[in-house]
Order: structure tokens, then sequence, then C-alpha cells
């Protein structure tokens, strides 16, 4: 898949905090409106620069979490302990604060809504802020493409985008969503607590000779587990994208 | 050691080229291996990256970027094949 590239490089812009909204207890979400945003695609993240008074800055990337949406976007961040700059930003951060953001970045791990196979998308924890930003540009494009979810948290209270993602399951239009509680899982569940499998993948997923375009995204041991069940499984390597997230990155 | 991938290079390459660099297809000096950039495995050294191929495990890219100066080493890259705008 050949996306056009953006010509021109990539500059920092400032925009505007107009909402926040917390979506668990560790995890927040931001709205910014960026005058001068050349508009995005599902998949792609920015870099966010948080420069403090002495001049030091800090830079780190995420995942954008909203479909093409003219100059406003929206981004996750979940809170790390040991974070340089995710506790500022889902914690400090208010409405009306401005914000320096580079994007949007990688035309790689994006979905192309020509594409008419099947999608498979697999989060590990936050990986599933840029697979998101797919499911809801489906749908803002009425895109009829089926799509199936396999969202591996540790316990149900680290679900991002819990009530949002069951409407749209329930919604009856091509999309379908599978839990991996992997700690702890909640009363009634389908299957006990447990890492992601190729069972899961196989009975969540689609079959190899439907030959989905998949995402995998989360980190780096998340990511490169579930590609090694999925090829495992027959499916193409060529047809799997994946974008790890480290200490470094998102 | 955990690695990260060619994506997080974009933000830095794209300050410094017009176009992806990401979804170029990087030819690897090394063995010959045409991989998307994307798919390369990256790893942080100091205060930048070291990108290696995918299938041998060889260094195709270093770039650091600090204050006002940037340093790319594609010297493990034989070819790189970008998709113009159209």
């Amino acid at each position: 898949m050949a996306r056009a590239a953006v010509l021109g490089r990539l500059t920092w812009l400032v925009g505007t905090v107009t909402a926040l909204r917390d979506e668990t207890p560790t995890a927040r979400t931001i709205a910014l409106d960026v005058p001068g945003w050349r508009g995005h695609s599902a998949g792609q993240h920015v870099d966010i620069r948080l420069t403090a008074e002495d001049g030091y800055s800090a830079e780190r990337s995420y995942s954008i979490a909203s479909a093409p949406d003219g100059q406003r976007l929206e981004l996750t961040i979940q809170r790390l302990d040991d974070g340089e700059v995710s506790p500022y930003l889902s914690e400090v951060l208010k409405v009306g604060d401005p914000l320096e953001l580079r994007g949007p970045i990688g035309g790689w791990f994006v979905w192309d809504p020509d594409d008419p196979g099947p999608a498979l998308l697999v989060a590990g924890g936050s990986g599933i802020v840029p697979l998101m930003a797919m499911i809801r540009a489906r749908a803002q494009d009425g895109s009829a493409v089926p799509f199936r979810l396999v969202y591996s948290v540790r316990s149900p209270d680290q679900v991002i985008y819990g009530p949002e993602l069951a409407e749209r399951a329930a919604a009856g239009d091509g999309f379908s969503l599978t839990y991996v509680y992997t700690r702890t899982a909640p009363p009634g569940a389908d299957r006990p607590a447990g890492r992601i499998s190729a069972g899961v993948l196989a009975q969540a997923g689609w079959p190899p000779r439907q030959a989905p375009a998949v995402f995998v995204c989360g980190p780096t041991g998340y990511v490169e587990a579930v590609a090694g069940l999925l090829t495992g499984a027959g499916h193409d390597p060529g047809r799997i994208k994946t974008e790890r997230f480290g200490p470094t990155g998102s | 050691m955990a690695h990260l991938d060619g994506n997080v290079l974009g933000g830095a390459l794209g300050e410094l080229f017009a176009v992806d660099v990401t979804t170029a297809l990087g030819q690897c000096a090394s063995c010959g291996d045409r991989s998307v950039i994307a798919r390369a495995m990256v790893y942080p050294d100091g205060p930048g990256f070291v990108a290696r191929c995918s299938v041998c495990g060889e260094v195709i890219l270093r770039l650091v970027r600090g204050g006002d100066q940037a340093w790319l080493d594609l010297r493990g890259i034989s070819c790189l094949e970008l998709t113009m705008p159209g």
C-alpha cells in the first residue's frame, strides 16, 4: 500500500487545549485545536515538545486518537509513573494551555480505506490509541469494511474507550470486539485471565485465507509475540503492520 | 534487547526530509534486503537512534539530533526508494 507522502518538512506547531476527558484513572484524552494542521490519517502520530523555563525540553511521541477533523485532533495519554512527560500531560495541563506539536508523522502504520480486505486490529494496553483512530475513521467514512479488534489489558479498569467501543460493537455495522484480560478478568468473562494466544487470535480474528490487513500496536514484547503468533498461524508477514511503543517514544 | 521500529524515526526524519522516509523502501547495504524503513529495528543510542536491518541486523541508519545540529549516517542504506506525492 503506497500512500502519497506529504511534501514539506515537518515543523513545530502550537495547538491549544480545548477539552480534557479522563478515560481511566491513569489515562486522559486531550483535545487540541491546531492552526496550520495539515490533516492526518488514522494511525499516524505526533511528537509533543515540553519546554521548561530554563530551556530544558523533552519530546515524546503520541498516537492521534481521533479521526480526521480539520485542524482538530485528540491524543490519549497514558500516565507512566516514571514518565518525564506523561504526568504533566495527564495531570497538569489545563484547558486553554498551549502545546507544541509536530505532525502528522508516519505514513506506514495507517489504515487505507480503499483496502477492501477485512482488518484485524490487535492492541496491547495503550496500543489501542492509534487503532481507535482507525475505528473512528472507518465509522466517519461510513465504511463497511469488516473490522475485528482484539484488545489486551491487564484488568477491566485499564480499558480505554470502553463505553464507546461497546456502543460501536453493538451498532451491527461490521465492527466486533474481543477483550483479553491478562491479569484480572471481570466476573462472567468468556475466558479466564491469561496472555493472548494463537487460539484467541484464531477465534477473534480472521483466517489467513481472508488476507486481512493486520495492525498490531503496543509494547514491543506484546507486538512481537502477537506478530509471531499470527505468522505462525499462516498470516502473510507482509500484511502485518506493527507499531511498537517504548520508553523513548509513545 | 527490546527495540522499537522505524515509525519512531518519523518525527526526526520529517524535520530533515520533505517526504516521509518511514514509508520508503530501503536497501540494506549489508544483505541487500529491501524493506520499508518503518519495519527497521530501532534502538535508542544516546541522544539519537540506531536503525538496524530487520533481516540481517546490521546498522542501516544512525541519527542524532541536538540543539541546532543534526547528524545522519546513511552508509547502511545503499538505495532509498521513495514514493513522491502526486
